[in-house]
């Protein structure tokens, strides 16, 4: 049992937990993940680590309620507890060397994202946000961003905040000005890490990306989170548990990634259903 | 007079019902039927069976306790050897083993051991509620990777010697594949959960949650104060064949397939863990692994299951009896077959069509047994144009296991060889002072009862050398 030592709601659908587990706050290191249950039943669900405080022994997590498990656990409060939690899982993210980097964070992507800015600001690099968001009521992290990058752009699909538009608007500008950076971080939604992807490659800038497939034990022994690489012509397959979670964007086969991603698509839509009908009989 | 050159029956489960529930199919010998097939055994001088025994069980001497009545006399002597009996009794390949060696089986039907290990572990644990003692603590502590077979085996051996043993479980629930792997129709998770409670009596920790290799390494173990470290971690990491369209949805390994049914309770009416269910599935493979998944297949509603092997039945490795409840439950089998290709369903006209991306067929193509291998088995050969297409929703890839590289990668100076086990002498010590390692982390996917063999060598190993 796993101790939540507090809770913040970011908004409506965003919640940052800040976890006991002394051993994972002591080794993790940004762009690794933990997987939880919420309960004795529950579902296994990785969740990308947003910060660690090894002295607390806690680890932080964001997440977005997009089902029944993520529901569940925004519901839960200071002092309560959550079954099992384990980490730190996947490779971390590799930030030796890089002196100019552009972050860029889609939705609660940006979460994940935080970490690594704040890493790379620590580290002396030149750092460069981008974050967008469906719209205003969901923009989460802007002040935190502000705080460790160079230049910030907050950007809304319907311009209800920040500058209209999506992420690569003001990536391409940059790039077509000239810029160079060492390396774009992208974290988000796939298509979105798709569309970076595609904006960067005439400029050939590196792209890394944080895939996010669904998984279910996250040490290797499933193959439940494979993706397809193309690399060289060849066709490689690589886990996203251990080979991952951040691969080069350009070898990303996202089309498969995005159908991988929807099979339980008609499970996952009844049991968020059911949850929520549940937490509304209570209140009832 | 009972004919005694005949194995009395072990009541099963009726096929055409058990393959459509999740509930143990053998029953179980009564104990009138367990003292009749005791009586069978001669009582052998030389006691073939014990040299079969993987943990070299005193078999004709816990048959003689069976014949007096005496069951609980009979469970203290398998419990000198091996750890799990409940487990052993139901998953041991027996015909390889113990019931290979006895004389009953010359002219007639070999003793019932296997059954009858199980008989003596279900009475135990039905029937006697003390705990076992906790030993007294002799000071020292010795860390143990894993908690299936070998590590649990290992775990229950020192402490019984009054070591402290903490065992380090990745997953959420101890048991390893006796808990992911093996299904809850062959082995009830209840089973597990007892054999587990016993080994807490005696003493050792179980720290689940942790993956030793990223929460923490084996170094770090010995930081912490423990003097011995026995890596039993398993053979985890799936294999796939490289075939196009193994990226389908529908295409699973046989480990996630099990692992979703069996450690996440999939297979529940309203599970919190997916599943796909029904249709039709293919199941590639031969081994007791590829007949788990295809029983559970069929048990999760699927309305043809095939196991697509490339070989024939003689060469089949999986469990007689695993073959036999899999035939008589419907599974079909589609031998000197492999697959090639796995085609999807695509709507042209609808890029949205929700089949999109999802197994429709599997391309299989016929095989036929040419020269032997190294190993002396034949090896399968393509027979050109012989394709034909399997239409399947389900692909479940049971074609093999390897020990996962985690924990090499993250401890220096650990040998393995080029199949990725670790490298251990007779006594399973590794190439790293104070590391020892047994189970399928040393010899690739074997059986619970060669684990749980390295498990009490390594644990007289470890305790020679803390003495």
């Amino acid at each position: 049992m796993y101790r939540i030592l507090s809770k913040r709601v970011l908004n409506p659908s965003v919640t940052e937990l800040n976890i006991e587990a002394p051993l994972v706050a002591k080794k993790a290191k940004p762009g690794q993940f933990i997987i939880l249950r919420v309960d004795e039943e529950g579902e296994r669900i990785p969740l990308t680590v947003a910060g660690t405080d090894a002295e607390k022994g806690s680890v932080r997590i964001i997440f977005q309620t997009v089902g029944a498990t993520t529901r569940k656990l925004a519901e839960k409060n200071d002092g309560e507890f959550i079954e099992d939690f384990v980490g730190p899982l996947g490779t971390a993210t590799h930030l030796d060397g890089l002196k100019k980097v552009c972050i860029i964070g889609g939705g609660v992507g940006c979460a994940i994202a935080m970490p690594v800015a704040e890493k790379l600001h620590e580290m002396g690099a030149e750092v460069t946000s981008i974050i967008g968001f469906r719209s205003k009521d969901i923009v989460v992290l802007e002040d935190e961003f502000r705080e460790c990058s160079d230049r910030l752009f907050v950007m809304t699909d319907d311009g209800s905040y920040g500058e209209e538009g999506n992420v690569t608007i003001p990536l391409k500008k940059m790039l077509e000005n000239g810029e160079k950076f060492d390396m774009i971080i992208t974290i988000g939604p796939l298509i979105m890490m798709k569309f970076v992807t595609i904006t960067a490659k005439p400029f050939d800038i590196p792209v890394t990306v944080s895939m996010n497939p669904i998984m279910i034990d996250g040490t290797g022994m499933c193959g439940g989170c494979r993706l397809t690489l193309n690399q060289n012509g060849e066709k490689v397959t690589k886990f996203a548990c251990v080979d991952g979670p951040d691969f080069n964007g350009y070898e990303v086969d996202f089309d498969e990634a995005m159908s991988r991603g929807r099979m339980y698509g008609e499970f996952e839509r009844h049991a968020y259903e059911t949850t929520c009908n549940l937490y509304k009989r209570e209140v009832q | 007079m009972p004919d005694l050159t005949k194995r009395n029956e072990m009541p099963v489960q009726d096929p055409k019902v058990r393959a459509r529930n999740f509930k143990e199919v053998a029953l179980g010998y009564s104990e009138e039927v367990a003292i009749a097939e005791a009586m069978r055994c001669l009582n052998c001088k030389n006691m073939p069976c014990v040299t079969g025994c993987p943990v070299n069980i005193h078999i004709p001497e816990f048959i003689g306790k069976i014949k007096e009545g005496d069951f609980e006399g009979a469970y203290q002597i398998i419990t000198k050897s091996s750890s799990l009996p409940a487990v052993c009794g139901r998953v041991c390949p027996q015909e390889n083993q113990c019931e290979a060696k006895c004389v009953r089986g010359i002219k007639g039907e070999s003793v019932g051991i296997g059954r009858l290990e199980r008989f003596v572990a279900d009475w135990h644990n039905a029937f006697v509620t003390t705990s076992p003692e906790k030993p007294e603590s002799n000071g020292h502590k010795v860390a143990v990777v894993g908690s299936g077979p070998s590590g649990l085996t290992c775990a229950g051996d020192l402490a019984k010697k009054g070591y402290s043993v903490t065992v380090f479980e990745a997953l959420h629930t101890a048991g390893g594949v006796l808990v992911y792997g093996i299904p809850e129709f062959r082995l009830p998770k209840t089973i597990v959960k007892k054999e587990v409670e016993t080994l807490k009596a005696l003493g050792v920790e179980i720290q689940t949650n942790v993956v030793i290799g990223k929460t923490l390494t084996v170094d770090e173990l010995f930081d912490m104060g423990y003097e011995a470290v026995f890596i039993g971690s398993g053979a985890g990491l799936p294999v796939f064949m490289n075939i196009p369209g193994e990226a389908l949805k529908g295409v699973y390994s046989a480990n996630e397939y099990l692992t979703r049914s069996n450690l996440m309770k999939a297979y529940r009416e309203n599970p919190d863990t997916p599943i796909m269910k029904g249709g039709k599935v293919a199941v590639v493979g031969g081994g007791n692994v590829a007949m788990d998944a295809a029983r559970t297949a069929l048990r999760l509603g699927a309305e043809k299951v095939y196991i697509v092997y490339r070989r024939s039945m003689e060469e089949l490795p999986a469990r007689r009896e695993e073959v036999e409840h899999a035939m008589e439950e419907g599974v079909e089998f589609r031998l000197l077959c492999s697959p090639v290709e796995i085609l999807g369903y695509e709507n042209p006209e609808n890029p949205r069509d929700e089949r999109n991306g999802f197994v429709r067929s599997m391309k299989c193509i016929k095989m036929e047994l040419g020269e032997p291998d190294e190993r002396g088995r034949r090896r399968p050969v393509e027979i050109k144009g012989s394709e034909f297409e399997l239409s399947v929703d389900t692909v479940i890839m049971s074609i093999g296991t390897s020990p996962n590289p985690l924990i090499k990668s993250t401890t220096d100076g650990l040998e393995v060889n080029k199949k990725g086990g670790i490298v251990v002498n007779e006594d399973g010590l590794t190439s790293r002072s104070g590391v020892y390692a047994g189970g399928d982390a040393v010899t690739g996917a074997a059986t619970v009862i060669s684990a749980m063999g390295a498990g009490k060598t390594a644990a007289k190993a470890i305790d020679e050398y803390l003495k």
